[in-house]
């Protein structure tokens, strides 16, 4: 991947897309970004691509941004954060401008409606997608400490509502201290 | 000024909400409907219901519809430069440690325990998101389910995993699609 002009036309645009395309932020906006830049454009690794999401999920402010920033950052350094970062912030600011105006009309359209429910099914089927790939990799590697921590946080999360950055916290915490007590053995 | 005003208050938006955009609803509240006044509490609700149904994270669109409402356009690009700027901040200097000591034995570690966590709180969102798509958020069973939603999902799934179509193709396709069915409800 060479650094030039038609990379950062790519990062903009990519950035610029997804953002355009998820409906709700956070958590849909992620599984896009992994799909498009680890599996389509194969810029950056799944593990990488799970890190920053949780880099993303635990600092303050808007984390499709903050994971945005990340990316871009790994991609091509301070240039690159601040394009990722104005491709995902210019959808919003667009279409909420022009909203804001005629909202009332576009709230009653039953056409803009029947859009919309097309792209949110469009977004559950890629992050179904997704989701099983991730699901499927972590498996696949045989790692019996990994899958169980996978099927308990998500028991904590999805059925007894855990706080998701405790969840972070708590299993890396766990992790590091996983990682010392290894090393003396 | 409006403008140094704006972009104190949603600096300090961007700041305070750790984990994502509904953490930010409150403050938001808080902040610029009862302290500022910028917009009514009505005018929040529908910027609510509006960051449900259009791109975008909800904390940009709720700085950019504030910023419009007390500032005109330059309000609304000020608002935003202000919600993301901590995040830039932050962020970079997360992005600086994990590039030095990413590869650090301990951090390693934590990143290890971390990630099969990120996975399933992908998974955990996700079935909430397709719950939104195929259920309309309700309760799961034959009589809530939205047969064309489903029939846009499994077509949208199958298209990507037999044949790697770019998603965005996958997207503008789902959305033709919803909007074929507009047709044939009219006809």
């Amino acid at each position: 991947m060479k650094i030039d002009v038609r990379f950062y036309l790519t990062l903009f645009k990519t950035t610029f897309y997804l953002s355009a395309f998820t409906f709700g932020g956070g958590y849909v906006i992620v599984p896009l970004m992994k799909k498009k830049f680890v599996e389509e454009l194969e810029w950056i690794e799944e593990r990488e691509m799970l890190d920053f999401v949780a880099i993303g999920q635990s600092a303050p402010g808007v984390m499709a941004v903050n994971t945005s920033i990340l990316v871009g950052y790994r991609l091509a350094g301070m240039p690159g954060a601040l394009i990722s970062t104005l491709g995902t912030v210019l959808p919003p600011l667009i279409t909420i401008s022009i909203l804001s105006i005629v909202y009332k009309t576009f709230q009653e359209n039953i056409l803009a409606r029947y859009l919309l429910k097309g792209l949110q099914a469009g977004v559950a089927a890629i992050i179904l997608d997704v989701t099983i790939t991730m699901i499927v990799n972590v498996f696949r590697k045989k790692e019996i400490v990994s899958d169980l921590i996978l099927v308990v946080s998500f028991i904590l999360a999805f059925f007894l509502k855990a706080n998701l950055i405790l969840l972070i916290l708590l299993f890396g915490i766990s992790g590091a201290l996983a990682s010392v007590l290894y090393r003396n053995k | 000024m409006i403008y140094i005003k704006l972009l104190i208050v949603f600096f300090q938006i961007g700041l305070f909400s750790i984990g994502g955009g509904y953490a930010m609803i409150p403050l938001i509240q808080e902040m610029v409907v009862k302290n500022s006044g910028w917009i009514t509490m009505r005018e929040f609700a529908d910027l609510v219901a509006i960051s449900q149904m259009t791109p975008g994270p909800i904390g940009i669109n709720a700085a950019t519809f504030a910023g419009l409402k007390a500032a005109g356009l330059l309000g609304g690009i000020v608002a935003t430069i202000g919600c993301v700027l901590p995040s830039l901040i932050i962020v970079l200097i997360l992005a600086r440690l994990y590039r030095r000591y990413g590869n650090v034995r301990i951090i390693q570690g934590a990143f290890k325990g971390i990630r099969p966590v990120v996975v399933a709180l992908i998974a955990t969102a996700g079935l909430a998101i397709i719950n939104i798509a195929v259920w309309h958020g309700e309760t799961i069973s034959m009589k809530t389910l939205d047969v064309g939603a489903l029939a846009i999902t499994v077509a949208a799934f199958a298209a990507m995993r037999f044949r790697r179509i770019n998603i965005i193709w996958i997207m503008l396709g789902a959305g033709a699609l919803g909007v074929l069915e507009y047709v044939f409800t009219i006809v």
